[in-house]
């Protein structure tokens, strides 16, 4: 416990410090309110807003989830059908590459005009693309990576297809999915909240932080930006863990509690 | 099947690499047979073919011209039969399994029920010395541990063939001669017929009971050599005269084996 706080004391005094310096820099140099409110404001701000805050942070974090199986699932469900076609894999995966490189979010305002502005659902299929992609490609080129000697091991054992997939593919895949899983989870919030800034319900985090900003009401944005931010760091932390449980052999993970 | 008949017997075979035969000549007019109980090694300059050799004779190379067959079948029915363990030069443990559940890994290929595996777990690691290993990870153990799980590994389904593939190539020399030690405890302990790739002449002379001289461009063989060491061989053995002479028979071999030139091409040969 007291390694934990020794590891742990100095980011903690950095967030302090950091928190005390923005409070004191605002009311010292008297930065207007509508640039940049005080850490004092924005908590009020949280507190005031509290039961609204929850509401819309339920709304944005279900599309976000919702969001984000759906595009795993499809992502999964289409490296491993790939991954055992090589002629598939081929024709895919430069579909995946390009698709990976364009700014899916620009087809934000689309996906709201198919599937209704104010439904979860636009936004969920908005999330969907910008998850599928990285998890497709990660997963195929995970499920294709183990070594060559690994798998001449399987084949001195006359091992079926099905043991080398479940026996050496899948766990040498999971690093390079986590790492896909991790990026989408970040991205999956970034998608749902970028989605309702182009329209959607009206209790949610991206549809208070532009209506708080287009009334000056910037210390309402930041405190939704807030929430925004520990759903983003709270989803991050649960796949982190998951990693953890799922690899702990993983050379990333070793000496860690 | 009779205790004389062979394990491995190899005639006419021939390898070329690339499409349509016109490739690499890689082996030619290869003819061995390898009698049970026998540690024969491989022995012979980079690209001379040994190791394409041994991954025939285990069926992960098919070869161009010629037969293998293994325990009296083709190598192809021998290796879906599991007649053989193979020990490559990586020790090519799985990092998300502990020592024991690596050296469980063909057990379960083969369908053995756990209650039956656990027994034979525990003997590999004792036949190995790495009892007190069985629940560590492959990263926290040393290179010449690893290698030795390999083997308990490759030696679980109690193979009557065991192949292996410079098994000791990357370990230094004390651990490379420590191993050697081992091994000969395991071939003597077990009764294992045993195929040995290798470049190094010292380790070739301390294990082998025949040595298989081979050279480059095309791979052939040039000359067998019977090696009478006196067994058990330990330590002492290093220092016998007779060890010296067939060390420098080995590398005479070597060197009027043709174009293959070992001495000039490895200089760990000539160290």
């Amino acid at each position: 416990m007291r390694e934990h706080l020794r590891y742990y004391l100095p980011t903690l005094a950095v967030f302090v410090g950091g928190i005390v310096l923005w409070e004191v820099a605002v009311r010292a140099l008297q930065i207007q309110r509508f640039l940049l409110p005080a850490p004092s404001d924005i908590a009020a701000a949280l507190v005031d807003n509290r039961e609204l805050l929850v509401q819309a942070g339920a709304t944005t974090l279900l599309e976000a989830v919702g969001g984000f199986a759906i595009g795993l699932t499809g992502g999964l469900a289409v490296a491993f059908s790939a991954s055992r076609f090589a002629l598939a894999r081929g024709a895919l995966m430069p579909f995946g590459i390009a698709a990976n490189a364009i700014p899916i979010i620009a087809f934000a305002p689309i996906m709201n005009a198919w599937f209704g502005v104010t439904s979860p659902v636009s936004k969920m299929m908005i999330v969907a693309m910008l998850v599928f992609f990285p998890v497709m490609i990660n997963t195929m080129r995970g499920l294709t990576s183990a070594d060559a000697a690994s798998l001449e091991l399987m084949r001195s054992y006359a091992a079926t297809e099905r043991q080398i997939l479940t026996r050496v593919r899948i766990p040498s895949a999971l690093p390079y999915f986590f790492t896909a899983v991790k990026v989408g989870a970040t991205l999956s919030l970034i998608g749902a909240i970028v989605g309702e800034y182009f329209g959607g319900a009206t209790v949610a985090l991206g549809r208070i932080i532009v209506e708080s900003a287009s009334f000056l009401r910037f210390a309402q944005a930041w405190s939704a930006i807030i929430v925004a931010a520990a759903l983003g760091i709270g989803f991050y932390l649960i796949i982190i863990g998951i990693e953890r449980i799922a690899m702990p052999w993983h050379a990333s993970m070793r000496g860690q509690a | 099947m009779s205790d004389d008949a062979a394990v491995v017997a190899i005639s006419g075979l021939g390898k070329t690499f690339g499409a349509d035969g016109s490739g690499t000549v890689a082996l030619s007019d290869i003819d061995l047979t390898i009698r049970p109980g026998e540690l024969i090694s491989l022995i012979g300059p980079s690209g001379c073919g040994k190791s394409t050799l041994l991954r025939i004779i285990g069926d992960l190379t098919a070869p161009t011209s010629g037969t293998v067959e293994v325990n009296g079948k083709p190598a192809a029915r021998a290796r879906t039969d599991r007649d053989y363990g193979m020990v490559f030069q990586a020790p090519v443990l799985f990092d998300w399994r502990t020592i024991e559940s690596n050296v469980g890994l063909p057990l379960e290929i083969i369908d053995m029920p756990r209650s039956r595996r656990a027994g034979r777990i525990a003997d590999m690691l004792a036949l190995v010395e790495l009892s007190d290993f069985a629940r560590h990870h492959p990263w926290q153990l040393s290179g010449g541990m690893q290698q030795r799980a390999a083997i308990a590994r490759a030696l679980a389904f109690e193979p009557r063939l065991l192949l292996m593939d410079e098994p000791f190539g990357a370990l230094d020399e004390m651990t490379r001669e420590r191993m050697n030690t081992e091994l000969l405890r395991i071939w003597e302990q077990t009764g294992i017929t045993i195929v040995f790739v290798t470049h190094s002449i010292p380790e070739a002379v301390f294990l082998s009971s025949r040595i298989v001289v081979m050279s480059a461009r095309p791979g052939r063989i040039t000359k067998v050599i019977e090696v009478d060491l006196s067994r058990p061989r330990s330590d002492a053995t290093r220092e016998h005269d007779r060890y010296f002479e067939l060390i420098t028979e080995v590398r005479e071999s070597l060197k009027s084996g043709g174009p293959g030139r070992p001495a000039e091409e490895q200089p760990e040969q000539v160290r």
